[in-house]
């Protein structure tokens, strides 16, 4: 059984969220840390350097880390305040049990109880209905390490092809496009290569809040002459001072791409050099675009003509540029269509491989590069290796230790799992590092789900709103008590160092993983004793691969302060020993990558880049006459994700507390709405009552909803599950509502403190 | 002492209101748990520009001027201290006075409470919290010829005109470089009700 055991207001009594606070020997002055412990914020993909204090086993303050070269001591507000993470009234401190009898719902049992009954209820559903009756879900806030080794229990341990993180509501998009577009998924620079260039196209990327530390390379870079254009519905704090705003429809990104390049080629603005020599596919591209004319693509965007016109000639006439998008343009159905008309822009332009000439994705989770390189993404294998490729297959299998025969095959995208939940074919779960309750769309589909499980094991360090499902509850590790390494934004692999052990009896996850692998009967290639010794095996697993590690070291990392991938232990030319140093710029002229072997720059065998057809498709679920109000949905800069952290952490908390709708002042009189009036937003899945919040920054047409809360708060109760064909995305980025002045305050208000 | 060659840098066209610089401030020692930063918005329905307001540590301050109880020092190396706690009356003239907006009052403790440039870490050479964290460095700590040599579409200025008061600060904002010369000082009073601009969702129907 997985519904809720008790009244979900009691168990948030007693497992909160609650607010930590500056208190004790945090408020004190007087007080100094034993040491300092070089690490990185526990949150974005930026991965900020930071220093924690440390005393007694406890973290007490911060320090800014001035030498770590990417964010040369800046933090955003949750790096500053991330330290009030640890010590907190909600950690949980032993294994629960789902417990109706008592008041919360949850009475705590021994560590090894509740490993031996997770074990024993994992071996009952398989040996009755299938190895494939038990699910995983994973997260990409997890070391690399970590989401290695959880793709490993799930295919070696547990035998089951159905494991998939996270990452799915994140990076798939721009990974799918990548892929198919560069043959390799990673951003193609380090980011001091902005400084210097002469325009910065940013598509979709509320960098301000959602990646803070990047502002300064972009504001830098304009210092030293370049034009920034900015992408989006919203007018964010990044689009403020732009050079050129392009407030795009939501959903439109493709036709705006495809209308842009149609301009570059009658003008005669694009590399017909890099096209010819370097890539294929680009008739086929300017065919496609043929159609989007400029008043066809102004009219489908909502960008004005001369604004289209503008932006063509900014982002194509200069020598260099740097291209970068985040999940505005990648959360949707065409997701990966999107991301490919982006792409298109660039190759256009010939504008890569060389300093001041970029592409990539601003990854939003910690680990979001790291985390889908390593194996818990469904299809995929370590170093980005394939699940479905045989001589892949057969390769992690000769490093694990198995027959390929047993290694079992693709399983299914996150939501989809929850589908064969839904249809009874999956009938346990594990899940750590996930909060599907509050991130996924549709969340009332996927709250009926969970209390279909037969049996469901949840991982995590608080009480998180998914876990309050669960059968059994496992005390895990936060990111101050363990080490590992992270790959983050640019693709240079940090290190992340434990600064305190965990308390009571919480464990490492990684333990926690090789416990599960023991109590279940099959400890083969569980027995790692540290961190150091599964990237050990890492490194060999991903060698051969595109993100291949097998040069990285903790000791290498440490002394450059990261490394970029590829890095080689041997070089892929020769064969020979080599001390690589990794490979800070991709598809430099003349470079060597094992794929094209010499032929090119790119990773294919005749090592060209590849233009795709990004062929525009109206979103599902798009405005009618019923539901005539777009709906967008996106993070603030002092939350993070599902709020698991964020909504626990009392200045945080303080600076946002509650969601509210943002909607412009011509949209707002129409229903007679003023700031801060209850308003309720209603799509075809649910209805939610919030504040407004009338600001003139935003489309008329359009409303905006932060998503980081839980429950009746939830952003997700009213997004669709419509997802991407090629990535499996969900379209969080657009869908249809309706908008009306609510009579008065929803009825949690007066029970519920803003962050519950 | 802090080193006479490090200067504190603002420039509100950075800024991104990420509040980073308030929760920073809570951190520093001289005054923990509490910010003496104000970061506001403009005027939140029509934009989302912020300022970020750091004491401007005038040359003759005014604070110090109007207060009583004779409770504000400046120290040699031009840094308005907080009231001294002993001789503070909690008034609030210097609050009504200063004409940056600077000071408050904590009635908890009856005292006037500002930014000290972070003197536990200025004055043993570190850099402040705020301008240490600042994602976008619309907060700048560092020499007069690194902001030259970085930001060279503006130029630093500290005097600032408020009606018939000119005041010169140690702090300096940074100011566009424009087709014009640049003016000598910034004529604060001057710019007020000032248009906000076009509007870029103009066309959009509903």
């Amino acid at each position: 059984m997985a519904t809720i055991p008790v009244d979900d207001r009691q168990i948030t009594e007693k497992f909160g969220p609650h607010l930590s606070s500056m208190t004790g020997v945090r408020l004190s002055t007087s007080v100094e840390p034993e040491r300092l412990v070089k690490t990185h914020c526990c949150f974005c993909g930026q991965q900020c350097g930071i220093q924690l204090k440390v005393r007694d086993n406890q973290v007490i303050g911060f320090e800014p880390w001035e030498e770590f070269p990417f964010n040369r001591g800046m933090l955003c507000p949750k790096g500053v305040k991330r330290y009030l993470q640890g010590s907190h009234p909600d950690r949980l401190l032993t294994a629960l049990q789902r417990d109706p009898s008592s008041p919360d719902g949850f009475s705590a049992m021994s560590y090894d109880d509740a490993i031996t009954r997770t074990a024993s209820e994992i071996a009952r559903l398989q040996s009755t209905h299938g190895a494939g009756s038990v699910g995983v879900l994973g997260g990409a806030s997890m070391t690399t390490e970590k989401t290695y080794l959880l793709g490993k229990f799930a295919r070696v341990c547990l035998k089951t092809p159905y494991i998939d993180y996270n990452g799915r509501l994140c990076m798939v998009s721009a990974g799918a496009a990548n892929k198919k577009a560069f043959g390799v998924d990673r951003v193609t620079n380090p980011w001091a290569d902005m400084i210097g260039t002469e325009v910065i196209w940013v598509a979709g990327s509320n960098v301000a809040e959602c990646s803070p530390i990047t502002t300064n390379y972009l504001w830098q870079a304009r210092e030293q002459g370049a034009k920034i254009i900015i992408q989006d519905p919203r007018l964010t704090p990044i689009a403020r001072t732009c050079d050129l705003f392009l407030p795009v429809k939501p959903g439109r990104d493709a036709a705006l791409f495809a209308g842009v390049l149609r301009i570059m080629i009658e003008k005669g603005w694009i590399d017909r050099e890099f096209i010819d020599a370097s890539t294929v596919g680009f008739d086929a591209v300017a065919q496609y675009c043929d159609q989007w004319t400029l008043a066809q693509t102004a009219a489908v965007t909502g960008v004005p003509e001369r604004s289209i016109m503008i932006a063509a000639e900014m982002w194509a006439t200069p020598r260099s540029g740097f291209l970068l998008h985040a999940r505005g343009i990648e959360h949707h159905s065409n997701g990966v269509q999107n991301t490919l008309g982006s792409i298109n822009l660039v190759l256009a332009t010939g504008r890569l491989g060389r300093p001041h000439c970029g592409y990539g994705t601003i990854v939003g989770q910690a680990n979001g590069q790291g985390g889908r390189e390593h194996g818990q993404k469904c299809d995929q294998l370590p170093g980005l290796r394939d699940i479905s490729n045989p001589e892949h297959r057969r390769y992690i299998s000769g490093v694990w230790g198995i027959e390929e025969r047993d290694l079992p095959g693709p399983g299914v995208d996150a939501y989809e799992m929850f589908r064969k939940i839904d249809a009874g074919e999956i009938k346990g779960l594990i899940s750590i590092c996930f909060n599907p309750k509050v991130s996924l769309p549709d969340n009332s589909f996927v709250t009926k789900c969970l209390e279909k499980l037969e049996f469901f094991v949840a991982i995590d360090f608080f009480l998180n709103d998914t876990a309050r499902h669960a059968d059994i509850v496992l005390p895990g590790s936060l990111h101050e008590e363990d080490e590992g390494t992270v790959t983050q934004v640019e693709g240079r692999v940090i290190k992340v160092n434990k600064a305190v052990d965990c308390p009571g009896e919480a464990k490492q996850d990684w333990r926690i993983m090789q416990d599960l692998a023991r109590a279940i009967g099959r400890p083969h290639g569980f027995t790692f004793t540290e961190p150091r010794a599964i990237f050990e095996e890492l490194r060999i697993a991903s060698k051969g691969g595109i993100a291949d590690y097998s040069g990285v070291t903790y000791e290498k990392i440490e002394h450059n302060m990261g490394v970029f991938w590829p890095c080689y232990a041997e070089d892929p030319k020769t064969g020979e020993p080599v001390d690589h140093l990794g490979t800070p710029r991709l598809f430099e002229a003349g470079s060597y990558n094992p794929i094209a072997k010499g032929a090119g720059p790119f990773y294919f065998p005749d090592g060209r880049a590849r233009f795709n057809v990004a062929d525009y498709r109206t979103p599902a679920d798009d405005v009618t006459d019923d539901y005539p109000v777009f709906l967008t949905t996106g993070r603030v800069v002092s939350q993070f994700l599902s709020g698991t952290q964020t909504r626990r952490i009392g200045p945080l908390v303080k600076q946002y507390p509650e969601p509210r709708i943002e909607i412009h002042p011509r949209l707002a009189a129409k229903f007679g709405i003023a700031d801060r009036d209850w308003t309720t937003a209603e799509t075809r899945r649910g209805t939610m009552t919030l504040r407004a919040l009338v600001v003139t920054t935003i489309r008329p047409d359009t409303v905006f909803i932060p998503y980081h809360w839980a429950g009746k708060k939830s952003a997700n109760q009213l997004t669709v599950a419509a997802q991407d064909p090629i990535s499996k995305i969900p379209q969080y980025k657009v869908c249809a509502c309706r908008i009306s002045k609510a009579a008065g305050p929803p009825d949690y208000d007066a029970s519920l403190e803003p962050q519950q | 002492m802090k080193p006479d060659h490090l200067q504190f840098f603002v420039d509100p066209s950075r800024c991104i209101g990420c509040q980073a610089c308030v929760q920073a401030c809570t951190e520093c020692d001289t005054h923990r748990g509490e910010s003496m930063i104000h970061l506001e918005y403009l005027n939140r329905s029509e934009s989302i520009q912020t300022v970020p307001v750091v004491c401007m540590h005038c040359e003759q301050p005014t604070c110090a001027e109007v207060c009583p109880a004779d409770a504000i020092k400046r120290t040699a190396d031009g840094v308005v201290q907080s009231a001294r706690k002993p001789r503070c009356i909690a008034c609030g003239n210097c609050v009504v006075a200063c004409p940056f907006g600077v000071p408050e009052v904590y009635e908890d403790r009856k005292l006037m409470m500002k930014c000290d440039m972070c003197y536990d870490r200025t004055s043993i050479g570190k850099k402040p919290m705020c301008a240490t964290v600042c994602p976008s460095q619309a907060l700048f700590y560092g020499t007069a010829e690194e902001i030259a040599r970085l930001r060279p579409m503006s130029s630093p200025t500290n005097r600032f005109q408020f009606g018939a008061q000119t005041i010169t600060t140690r702090v300096f904002v940074m100011a566009p470089r424009g087709p014009v010369t640049i003016a000598p000082l910034i004529d604060v009073t001057a710019s007020l009700g000032a248009s906000t601009g076009t509007d870029p969702f103009e066309g959009v129907e509903i």
